[in-house]
C-alpha cells in the first residue's frame, strides 16, 4: 500500500533538493565581476600618465577621457609600453617625439615656460611687495593727507565689515 | 512676421541706446536736467524693446519656425519644449541676446532702485550701461543677427546639441550671465564715479549691494556649469581649468576681491583707487571671456562657432571700452584723496592682502590661459596648458588666502595687535589641526596634502566660530542671552560667517574627493555584481528604450549596502536621432556623505558590459559650499541698514529737491 | 612721474590687446611637426594592393619622395585628391600613399575610384606608422628628402597655393641638393 505520508515526505524532499539546487545553481551564476582591464593596475597607470596628455584630435580632452580613435589607438600605445616596462618618462618622450609639446598637458620647463612656471611666484612676491611698501609709505605720512574718521553712527558702529 | 518684429525691435534698441549712452553724459557734464532726466525712461524703453525681441526669438523656437536660421541650427520638432526653450542660448546669435537681455534687466533694476542717488550720478550710470549695450547691440546687428531667415526653409531643424539637452542647460546659462553682466553696475558705477568725481565712501556703499548680488549669481552659475559637467560628462571630472571655465572664474576671483575692497573703502575711505580699479578690473574681464569664448582664439570644447570678423568686432569692442576706462582712471585716479588711515597690521591690511592674493590667483588663471596664445603669436610653438599647471600654480595661492580668512574677520579696524590675535585664535588654530589629523584617521589613511586641505577648511570653521562665541558669548547669564545676542547679529555680518563657512565646505568637498573616491571599472553579465567601499552594485538587466528624441539602452543596477537595498540606477547609453552622436548618461544616488555614481561603457563579447562604479565621498559639499557661499551673500545684501538707509537718503533727497537744507 | 603708475594698467591691456589681435590670425589646433628635419621614422609595411611585397623606409633612400596620408572613410581627402592626381601627372616627385587605419578592399576601391597619383601605397592597418609620424587629422603629406630627413609637412588637404608656393619651389631646392638637376 502507498504510504502516503512517506509519499509526501518523498516529495518534500524532492523538492526542497531541487530548490536547493537552484538556489546553488543561481548563486554561482551570479558571479563578483571581474576588473575590466586584464591588468588593473598596469591600467591604473596608463591612465595616470594618459590624463596629463592632451588628445590631438579633441577639442580639450585628456587622452584618458577621449573616445577619439587616436585616443583608443595611443591608450594601447602606451599600455603596450608599460608592459614593455617603458618608464612614464620614456612614454612621454615618445608622444613629444612625434607630437610635439603639445601633447603636454603640463608644458615642460624650458626658456620659452620659464615666464609661465614663475609669473605666478614672482606676481605674488611682487603683489605683497608692493602692498608692504605702499602701506609703509602711508604710515610715514603726515595724519593731515588722510580724510578724518566719520564720527561714529550707531548704523557704523552695528557695521561688520 | 514675428522674426522680422524682433529684428525691428533691436534697431530701435540701438536707437533707444545710442540715446541713452550719449544725452545723459552730456547732461550730467553740463547740468542739463532735461538731458539727464531721459536716462530712466530711456533704460525702461530699452527693455521693453529688448524684451519684444526675446519674445519673438522664443516664439520662433517654440513654434518650430525653422525658417529662422538660428532657430533651424539649435531646434528639432522632437526636441521637447523645454529644451527648445533652452535652445535660445544654445548657439552664440542667442546667447548674445541673452547676454543684452540680462543687462537690460540690471538696468532697470538700477533705474528703479537708485532714486536716491544724486541725479547726476544716475544719469551717468545709466548711461555707461548704455553705451555697453550699443557694442552689444550693434555687434549683434552687424555679425550675429539671431532673426536671419533660411530659405527653403528645411523640414526640421538640426536639434540642439545633445550635451545641452539637460535640465543643467536650461538655468546655467542665464545665471552665469546674471552674474558676468552683473558687474557691468559696479563698472557703471565706477566710471560714473571717476568722471563725476565724486569717489568716496558713500559711492561705496551704493555699489556694495549691486556687486554682491552679481556677485552671488556668478556663483552659482560656475557652481551648476560644474555639476552639470559631473552627471553630464560622464566621466565624474568637475573642473577642467578649460579656457571658457576658466572666463568665468576670473571674473568671479575679481568680483571676490571686490566686494571685500568695497567693504574697506565704504567703512574707511581708504583705497578708492583701488576698489575703482577693481570695478573696471572684473567687468573687463568678463568682457575678456565673452572675446575668448567667440573669436577662436582659443580651443575649447565649450567654445562657440567662430568667425574671425566677429573676433575683431568683439576686440575692437573690448579695446574700446576698456581701454577708455583705464585711460579715464590713469586721467583722474590722481585727483582721489587718500581716505582715512590706518596701521600696518589692522582689519583693512588684511583684506587688502586677500585683494592681493586674488588678483594675482586671477592673473595666474590668465597667465596660464593665454600663455599657448602667447608664444604662438611669438612665434616660439605651440603648447597646452592644462589642469596639471593649474593645480601645481592656483593651490599655493588659495593657502595663504584661507589662512587670511580666519584673521581679517577678527582684526579690529584702524590698527590691530599681533598678540591680540594669536591669543583669541590659538585654540582656533590648535582645534583645527587635530580635527584634520583626525578626520584622515577616521577616514583610514592620512595623506598630507589632504591634511593641508582639510586643516584649511576646519581653520575656517573654528575661527569663524571664535567670532561668533566673541560676540555672543553669555558671560554667565546662560541660555536665553546666548539666544539674544544672536538675534542681535547684523544680518550682514552672519552673512559674511556663512559665506565664509561656504567656502570651508567647498575645501571639505575637494579634498575629501580627491583623496578618497574609488573608481572601478568592471565587465558585467547580467547577473554578476561588484562591491566598491562596502556597496554592492547588482547588474539587473539590460532594455532598448525610446525617449522622445533619442534610443537608449538601460542597464538597471541595484545598489545595496550590508544586505539592506539602496537603490536602483538606470544609467544609459544614448543615440540621439538627428545628429546621430552617442552620448552616454551617467546615474547618480547623491548623498550627504558622499554620490553613487554609475555609467556605462562599451558592450564586449558575450553580452557583457563595461560598467564604471565611482564612489565619491562628500562630493556634493563642493556646490553645496558655493551654494552656502550665494546664501551668505543674499543675507549680507538683506540687511536692514541698506533697507533703512536707502529710505533715509530717499528722505534727504526729496528734502534736498524741495530746497531744505537736510 | 605720480601719473606712471596709473597708466600701468592701460599700458598692461593694450600689451594684451597686441597678442589677441595676432590670435585671431592663428589657429590653435594646426600643431607643427617636431618631425621637421628629423629622420623620417622607419617603418616596414605592405604594399596596399600586393600583400606579399613590401616596402622599407630605407628602400626610398636617394630619392626625393612625398608621403601622402589617406583614407577610404576621410572626407577632406576627396577634396585633395585630385590636386594630387593632377600634381603627380608633372612627375616632379614621386608621391607615395599611406592607407591609414582602412581596409584593404576599401582602400583599393577609393582609388579606383578617385585616381591613383601614387607609385605605390602602403597599407598601415593599426596605424602605428601614422602614429610614429605623428599623424593626427588625415589627410597630411610629408616631403622627405634623398637622405631620408623630413623638410616638410602639409596638415590637412594640400591647396593649389600651398602646391605652387611651398611644394614645387622644395622639390626642386631638395633635388638640386641631391644632385639631381
Amino acid at each position: 500500500m502507498f504510504d502516503r505520508r512517506l509519499a509526501s515526505s518523498r516529495l518534500l524532499a524532492v523538492v526542497l533538493a531541487a530548490l536547493l539546487l537552484a538556489l546553488g545553481l543561481g548563486r554561482a551564476a551570479a558571479n563578483e565581476a571581474a576588473p575590466a582591464a586584464a591588468d588593473p593596475a598596469l591600467e591604473a597607470r596608463m591612465l595616470a600618465i594618459t590624463a596629463e596628455l592632451r588628445c590631438m584630435v579633441c577639442q580639450n580632452q585628456t587622452i584618458a577621457d577621449s573616445h577619439a580613435d587616436l585616443a583608443v589607438d595611443l591608450r594601447q600605445q602606451v599600455r603596450e609600453m608599460l608592459q614593455k616596462g617603458m618608464s612614464d618618462q620614456q612614454i612621454t618622450d615618445y608622444m613629444t617625439q612625434r607630437y610635439g609639446d603639445f601633447v603636454l598637458y603640463r608644458p615642460p620647463f624650458k626658456g620659452s615656460t620659464a615666464l609661465l612656471w614663475i609669473g605666478p611666484g614672482v606676481m605674488l612676491v611682487a603683489g605683497l611687495s608692493v602692498l608692504v611698501l605702499v602701506l609703509r609709505r602711508r604710515s610715514r605720512m603726515a595724519p593731515e593727507q588722510f580724510e578724518a574718521d566719520e564720527a561714529p553712527t550707531p548704523e557704523s558702529e552695528r557695521d561688520p565689515a | 512676421m514675428i522674426p522680422e518684429l524682433g529684428h525691428f525691435a533691436l534697431w530701435l534698441a540701438l536707437g533707444v541706446a545710442l540715446v541713452q549712452g550719449v544725452l545723459p553724459l552730456w547732461g550730467a557734464a553740463r547740468g542739463r536736467a532735461d538731458f539727464m532726466a531721459l536716462a530712466r525712461p530711456s533704460a525702461y524703453a530699452l527693455f521693453v524693446l529688448v524684451s519684444l525681441a526675446s519674445a519673438c526669438l522664443l516664439a520662433s523656437f517654440v513654434r518650430s519656425d525653422f525658417s529662422v536660421l538660428y532657430v533651424a541650427s539649435n531646434s528639432n520638432t522632437q526636441l521637447p519644449l523645454p529644451y527648445q526653450i533652452a535652445g535660445f542660448w544654445g548657439g552664440h546669435e542667442g546667447s548674445l541676446l541673452l547676454w543684452v537681455q540680462m543687462l537690460v534687466l540690471w538696468m532697470v533694476a538700477v533705474a528703479l532702485f537708485s532714486r536716491h542717488l544724486p541725479q547726476a550720478v544716475q544719469a551717468r550710470i545709466l548711461a555707461v550701461m548704455g553705451l555697453v549695450s550699443v557694442g552689444f547691440l550693434l555687434f549683434m546687428l552687424l555679425t550675429s543677427n539671431p532673426f536671419d531667415r533660411l530659405f527653403p526653409a528645411p523640414p526640421d531643424g538640426r536639434d540642439l546639441n545633445p550635451l545641452l539637452q539637460d535640465p543643467g542647460m536650461v538655468f546655467h546659462p542665464p545665471t552665469l550671465y546674471m552674474g558676468y553682466v552683473g558687474f557691468c553696475v559696479a563698472f557703471a558705477f565706477a566710471i560714473a564715479a571717476l568722471i563725476g568725481g565724486n569717489l568716496d565712501a558713500t559711492w561705496a556703499r551704493w555699489t556694495r549691494p549691486w556687486t554682491t548680488v552679481a556677485w552671488m549669481f556668478l556663483t552659482v552659475g560656475i557652481a551648476m556649469g560644474s555639476s552639470w559637467a559631473y552627471y553630464e560628462l560622464g566621466w565624474g571630472g568637475w573642473w577642467f581649468w578649460d579656457p571658457v571655465e576658466n572666463a568665468s572664474f576670473m571674473p568671479w576671483l575679481l568680483g571676490t576681491a571686490l566686494i571685500h575692497s568695497l567693504a574697506v573703502t565704504e567703512k574707511r575711505g581708504s583705497f578708492k583707487n583701488w576698489t575703482v580699479l577693481l570695478a573696471i578690473l572684473a567687468f573687463s574681464f568678463s568682457l575678456l571671456g565673452t572675446f575668448l569664448v567667440r573669436s577662436g582664439v582659443l580651443s575649447s570644447v565649450h567654445a562657440f562657432a567662430t568667425d574671425p570678423r566677429r573676433g575683431l568686432f568683439i576686440l575692437a569692442f573690448l579695446t574700446v571700452v576698456i581701454g577708455s576706462s583705464f585711460t579715464l582712471f590713469a586721467w583722474r585716479a590722481p585727483t582721489v584723496g587718500l581716505g582715512a588711515r590706518f596701521a600696518l597690521l589692522s582689519k583693512e591690511t588684511t583684506l587688502l592682502a586677500n585683494n592681493v592674493l586674488l588678483m594675482v590667483a586671477a592673473g595666474a588663471v590668465l597667465l596660464g590661459t593665454l600663455y599657448p596664445l602667447i608664444l604662438d603669436a611669438l612665434g616660439l610653438g605651440k603648447i597646452s596648458v592644462g589642469p596639471p599647471y593649474f593645480d601645481t600654480v592656483f593651490l599655493p595661492l588659495m593657502a595663504p588666502t584661507i589662512f587670511l580668512m580666519g584673521i581679517g574677520p577678527m582684526a579690529r579696524w584702524k590698527e590691530t595687535a599681533l598678540p591680540d590675535l594669536a591669543q583669541r585664535l590659538k585654540w582656533a588654530l590648535g582645534v583645527a589641526v587635530l580635527a584634520a589629523i583626525g578626520t584622515g584617521w577616521l577616514a583610514g589613511s592620512i595623506h598630507l596634502l589632504a591634511t593641508c586641505g582639510l586643516l584649511m577648511a576646519y581653520w575656517i570653521i573654528c575661527s569663524v566660530a571664535t567670532d561668533f562665541w566673541e560676540r555672543v558669548a553669555p558671560q554667565g547669564k546662560g541660555f536665553a542671552e546666548l539666544r539674544r545676542k544672536t538675534g542681535q547679529l547684523p544680518r550682514a555680518l552672519v552673512g559674511m560667517m556663512v559665506a565664509h563657512l561656504g567656502v570651508a565646505a567647498f575645501c571639505l568637498g575637494v579634498t575629501l574627493v580627491k583623496t578618497y573616491e574609488v573608481e572601478s571599472d568592471v565587465k558585467m553579465n547580467v547577473g554578476d555584481s561588484t562591491t566598491v567601499r562596502g556597496y554592492r552594485f547588482a547588474f539587473k538587466g539590460v532594455q532598448q528604450i525610446q525617449g522622445p528624441n533619442y534610443d537608449a539602452t538601460r542597464a538597471t543596477i541595484e545598489i545595496s549596502r550590508d544586505g539592506s537595498r539602496i537603490t536602483e540606477l538606470s544609467p544609459e547609453k544614448r543615440v540621439y536621432r538627428v545628429q546621430q552622436n552617442p552620448m552616454t548618461e551617467a546615474a547618480i544616488h547623491p548623498g550627504l556623505t558622499g554620490d553613487l555614481y554609475v555609467s556605462m561603457g562599451e558592450e564586449v563579447e558575450g553580452g557583457a558590459w563595461i560598467i564604471r562604479v565611482y564612489v565619491k565621498p562628500f562630493i556634493d559639499w563642493i556646490w553645496g559650499g558655493c551654494l552656502m557661499m550665494a546664501f551668505g551673500g543674499l543675507l549680507a545684501v538683506t540687511d536692514r541698514r541698506y533697507r533703512r538707509k536707502a529710505a533715509a537718503s530717499a528722505q534727504s533727497a526729496n528734502l534736498l529737491a524741495q530746497g531744505a537744507t537736510p | 612721474m605720480k601719473y606712471l603708475r596709473y597708466t600701468l594698467p592701460l599700458a598692461i591691456f593694450l600689451g594684451l590687446v597686441w597678442f589677441l589681435f595676432q590670435g585671431l590670425f592663428l589657429d590653435p589646433k594646426e600643431v607643427p611637426s617636431p618631425l621637421i628635419n628629423k629622420p623620417a621614422p622607419a617603418f616596414a609595411l605592405e604594399q596596399l594592393d600586393q600583400p606579399g611585397a613590401s616596402i622599407k623606409r630605407d628602400d626610398m633612400l636617394g630619392k626625393v619622395w612625398l608621403l601622402n596620408v589617406f583614407a577610404s572613410w576621410c572626407v577632406a581627402c576627396r577634396e585633395e585628391h585630385p590636386l594630387l592626381v593632377q600634381f603627380s601627372r608633372m612627375k616632379l616627385v614621386p608621391i607615395y600613399g599611406l592607407n591609414y587605419k582602412d581596409e584593404r578592399a576599401a582602400g583599393m576601391k577609393w582609388l579606383a575610384s578617385f585616381g591613383n597619383p601614387y607609385e605605390a601605397s602602403l597599407f598601415d592597418h593599426d596605424g602605428r606608422v601614422g602614429i610614429d609620424y605623428g599623424v593626427y587629422g588625415v589627410p597630411e603629406s610629408f616631403l622627405i628628402d634623398a637622405k631620408g630627413v623630413i623638410r616638410y609637412k602639409q596638415i590637412g588637404p594640400f591647396t593649389p597655393e600651398a602646391i605652387q608656393t611651398k611644394l614645387i619651389p622644395l622639390v626642386q631646392q631638395l633635388q638640386k641638393e641631391a644632385g639631381h638637376v
